[in-house]
């Protein structure tokens, strides 16, 4: 008896010093494994992704044979070249119309199919999102089809009216125009789901108390629906311009950046001088020039997700 | 005039509802009547491709009406099927994908697992850089990737320049961030009573992990590897960077540099080839449209 | 089957003291129910005795053995949620059995349990669907069946009838009692409705911000509350406080309620409150069922007053009426046919034989 005292008074001390440092042991283990399955991940982010970011800015201050630090050498020699800033003036016109476009034709088509009855909206939902789901290099090997210059089957039918023929892709102007058309015709569906899933969260009786308070149609989108999509818009706006902006394949394949370099964007022209042209280094140069406007986007995105994600 | 007062009187609600139904019916017309221009503006390039691959090569360059076939053949898609060049693009494009969605699977459902559930020194902060990666394009990171390789291959003799296994370390870049991030949606919306159940029951972390969360998160584990897949098979930049020799192609590379010879332009084979490519998306989204759309809204809805 | 004891359990998440040293023992066979508003720490208890959380400080042992240390699944006890944290992918059947699968129990004596279990709960025609295709309270029988068919020692219900319509949460609770009769379980149930609290318990532990206010068995904490966190908590509708004085008056112990209204205390009451200080704030604690309207016989220690109706309630079996005593609202409660009406005076009876007197400053029932 006295023995069974004193282990319930004496013994349960240690024991409980001991579990306790169990318990942290086991927290610690709980993170390490956390860690190990997160390792992966970190790796293929650390050094496929982080790393050649920061070796991208390594190379762009190196000569063409990589042999001889230059500085800012790749940099001055770009800001000398027009070629350069017609590709800086391509790049923005075309993300931006690009983007304004998709945007507001997602926003329309979105609007029109929530306008049909439940039933029907899947299958036109179905139809309209094709064009994002083809690989864009094997649609635009279509569109480039369609375009061509001796056999458009758009000029074919814009003669019965009396149009034409058209140069798609053999004119400056009209390049650019088929390059920004391609790209609307491959992205505003993704606009489209994006605004269409937005409208869908929408509740109806926010839309009830406003007409009832007298709102007109556009006054309800002005005061109900672009409030309550505000945020979605937004982040697919900037991850739309992101993606456009650094768009390689649709330009690449419609007119390789010609005729004469007028419809070359940064990651084309990255490509034709590093890669084609062999001067890793200017072409690292070139996509650099990327980077402040995808971080500006990539902040605000960051921005609104957090948003979110504290409303929620 | 007594016509008049009885409008006033009574009947302005009937009027009224009258010209509401038909307000509605109009504004239904007119969505019906966009909606189709919408759509042919949408379907007008595939449909194209199909009317172009049913033609003989006389037919395409005849002065006729484009938009028809009028001499129907399966001459192209024989002629592509056959190839051998052909086929091996498409074994290549399908060995690439499939690989790449294993690997990015086992990358990131366990990432995603820790991330959501394990909270550790960092985990936030790695949660928001996986975003932040996802948003770093292919055409930012192709030249530096590209010089890597190349050195990787003259310092240990290795070389994965110009093989298509080279892809199998580039595309989860571009795979791993999205489908870490929405697999984090998706575990994060499991309830935590679930987990705490399961750990009475007496499960460990991986059997809570094999056998509770990825047959609950499903529905976003199959968006995951659809995203994963229709990326890899979609990726152009990369293949054209990294491989060159007709044997290590892909497809979208493989049909623009060998069907394209020179200014002579095979039609009738390019948009066969252009189509074949397109199917496998696109009868993944025939069948599993809404896990496609899930996956494609989660990126902004979850998170 | 076993007896479980709490001695000096702490949690604390970085320095907020969420659980502030809690002594508690369940005996074998027992249903406890703790019960408090919520953030009173009573789910945190449940959690640490589960395993859930790490306990902070103190110790928890099940059957006599200290489990601090114990991952939850060598704690050989079973938890019913909340949300009833059902597998949505696998059937009822599939739910109840996955602790005893993942313990590799042999398939036949799996079946068995889980058909034991679910003829018990009435659930063996649903066996076979998932917990989508379920009310919610099936899922919540299919909660209990997971915890029966594992026979651990212990049940844990944390709010399990929360989530619930009113109608339904009374039919299940008289279904939890049923089961504990039959397989006479030691559970801990954790709760924020002390009508539930009431009903099911043995005991109940009323708990109030990470400290137990008080033990004991759902009539004495009805009669005998220690606190007036108790004696506020637990009934329906609430005891009414009303600030009084004692005072000497013709040789008795009065206690003065307003200046016009002061009563004699009956002899019992008197002797009790003798030594309370004259000049020291208190609080008159009395239920509604114990200011009634007048009766037509004087009773002793009923004493009547006047009152002017702000409110009444009439809920068929009786009316529930709203004045001001004090300046304090009151409610009572009269028959349906003592003429109460909104607005107008009615002579109420006050039981002072059942009354409570507390410490203003302290809370504590004198």
């Amino acid at each position: 008896m006295v023995d069974a005292a004193i282990g319930e008074t004496s013994v349960p001390r240690p024991r409980k010093a001991a579990g306790r440092s169990g318990l942290r042991k086991a927290l610690k283990r709980k993170s390490t494994s956390a860690f190990l399955m997160t390792l992966p991940l970190i790796l293929l982010i650390a050094l496929l992704v982080i790393y050649p970011a920061f070796y991208s800015v390594h190379l762009a201050t190196l000569n063409k044979s990589m042999q001889r630090f230059v500085g800012f050498g790749n940099f001055e020699f770009l800001f000398k070249r027009d070629t350069f800033w017609l590709v800086v003036k391509q790049s923005c016109i075309f993300a931006i119309s690009a983007v304004l476009f998709k945007a507001l034709i997602g926003f329309i088509v979105a609007h029109f199919v929530h306008n049909i009855p439940a039933k029907g909206q899947r299958k036109w939902r179905g139809m309209l999102l094709v064009p994002w789901v083809i690989p864009p290099a094997m649609s635009t090997l279509a569109w480039l089809w369609l375009f061509d210059p001796s056999y458009s089957a758009f000029n074919y039918t814009l003669s019965f009216f009396g149009i034409g023929p058209i140069p798609w892709t053999g004119d400056a102007a009209w390049a650019r125009f088929s390059v920004i058309l391609v790209n609307v015709w491959y992205g505003a569906p993704f606009f489209m789901i994006m605004y269409l899933a937005a409208l869908k969260s929408v509740p109806d009786q926010l839309y009830e108390a406003a007409a009832i308070d007298g709102a007109n149609w556009w006054q309800r989108i002005w005061y109900v629906t672009l409030p309550m999509m505000r945020n979605i818009i937004a982040i697919t706006t900037l991850f739309s311009l992101i993606v456009t902006f650094a768009n390689f394949d649709i330009v690449r394949i419609l007119t390789a950046g010609g005729p004469l370099d007028k419809t070359h964007i940064f990651a084309t022209w990255a490509f034709r001088v590093g890669i084609e042209g062999s001067d890793i280094p200017l072409g690292a140069s070139v996509s650099l020039f990327m980077v402040p406007i995808l971080a500006v986007a990539a902040i605000f995105i960051l921005r609104d997700v957090n948003k979110r994600g504290n409303e929620s | 005039m007594s016509t008049m007062t009885v409008d006033k009187a009574g009947p302005t609600r009937n009027v009224k509802y009258g010209s509401m139904s038909r307000d509605r019916a109009w504004a239904l017309r007119w969505s019906y009547f966009f909606l189709v221009l919408f759509a042919i503006f949408s379907l007008v390039p595939p449909f194209y491709m199909l009317i172009t691959s049913l033609k003989g090569s006389a037919e395409i360059s005849a002065a006729t009406n484009p938009w028809w076939v009028f001499h129907p053949t399966l001459e192209n898609y024989v002629a592509l099927l056959s190839s051998n060049q052909f086929l091996r693009f498409f074994f290549n494009s399908a060995m690439v994908s499939i690989i790449v969605v294993i690997i990015t699977m086992l990358i990131s459902i366990p990432a995603a697992f820790a991330l959501s559930r394990m909270k550790f020194w960092g985990s936030a902060t790695l949660a928001t850089g996986v975003f932040l990666t996802y948003l770093i394009p292919d055409s930012l990171l192709f030249i530096p990737l590209f010089k890597m390789f190349a050195l990787i291959g003259d310092v240990t003799g290795i070389q994965l320049i110009n093989r298509w296994y080279v892809l199998l370390f580039i595309y989860p870049t571009l795979t791993v961030p999205f489908c870490t991030w929405i697999m984090i949606g998706y575990f994060a919306s499991i309830p935590k009573e679930l987990d705490e159940a399961a750990i009475i029951d007496g499960a460990s972390w991986l059997q809570t992990l094999t056998r509770i969360f990825i047959p609950v998160a499903l529905p976003g584990l199959i968006a995951a590897t659809i995203f994963a897949f229709t990326v890899s098979w979609a990726q152009f930049l990369y293949p054209l960077v990294f491989t060159t020799s007709a044997d290590q192609l892909v497809l979208p590379v493989g049909i623009v540099t060998t069907l394209i010879k020179g200014d002579v332009f095979n039609w009738g084979q390019i948009m066969t080839g252009a189509l074949l490519g397109a199917a496998p998306p696109l009868i993944i989204y025939a069948f599993l449209m809404d896990y496609y759309i899930a996956g494609l809204t989660a990126g902004a809805t979850k998170g | 089957m076993a007896e479980v004891s709490l001695r000096k359990v702490v949690k604390r998440y970085d320095d907020v003291e969420a659980v502030r040293g809690i002594d508690l023992d369940i005996a074998d066979h027992e249903f406890v129910v703790l019960v408090g508003p919520s953030g009173c720490g009573k789910s945190t208890t449940l959690r640490m005795i589960a395993g859930l959380e790490d306990i902070s400080d103190g110790d928890i042992s099940i059957g006599g053995d200290v489990v601090n240390d114990v991952p939850p699944k060598d704690r050989d006890i079973a938890m019913v949620f909340q949300n009833y944290a059902l597998y949505p992918h696998m059937t009822v059947a599939e739910n109840m059995s996955f602790g005893l699968r993942l313990k590799h129990y042999p398939k036949a004596e799996i079946k068995s349990r889980v058909a034991e279990a679910a003829r018990m709960l009435d659930i063996a025609d649903l066996i076979d669907r998932k917990p989508k295709q379920l009310s919610g309270g099936q899922r919540q029988r299919v909660a209990m069946g997971r915890a029966i068919v594992r026979n651990p020692k212990v049940f844990l219900f944390d709010e399990p009838l929360s989530n619930l319509d009113a109608k339904l949460r009374v039919q299940m609770r008289i279904e939890i009692k049923k089961v504990h009769q039959k397989v006479r379980t030691t559970t801990v149930y954790v709760t924020h409705d002390q009508v539930e609290a009431m009903t099911l318990a043995d005991r109940v532990v009323v708990m109030n911000k990470g400290r137990i206010e008080q033990i004991g068995t759902p009539t004495e904490l009805y009669h005998n509350p220690a606190t007036r966190f108790v004696a506020g908590f637990i009934g329906s509708p609430a005891m009414n406080f009303v600030p009084c004085r004692l005072e000497e008056a013709d040789g008795r112990l009065h206690m003065r309620l307003t200046d016009r209204i002061a009563f004699p205390l009956p002899p019992a009451r008197a002797a009790r409150y003798q030594s309370v200080s004259r000049n020291e704030p208190l609080l008159l604690g009395i239920r509604p069922e114990h200011i009634t309207e007048t009766r037509p016989h004087a009773e002793p220690g009923i004493e009547t007053f006047e009152a002017m109706l702000d409110v009444t309630e009439p809920m068929g079996m009786e009316t529930l009426v709203y004045f001001s005593l004090n300046d304090t609202p009151v409610c009572g409660r009269v028959n349906p046919n003592a003429g109460a009406r909104d607005g107008s005076p009615l002579r109420m009876a006050m039981d002072l034989n059942n009354m409570h007197l507390l410490n203003e400053a302290t809370g504590l029932v004198i």
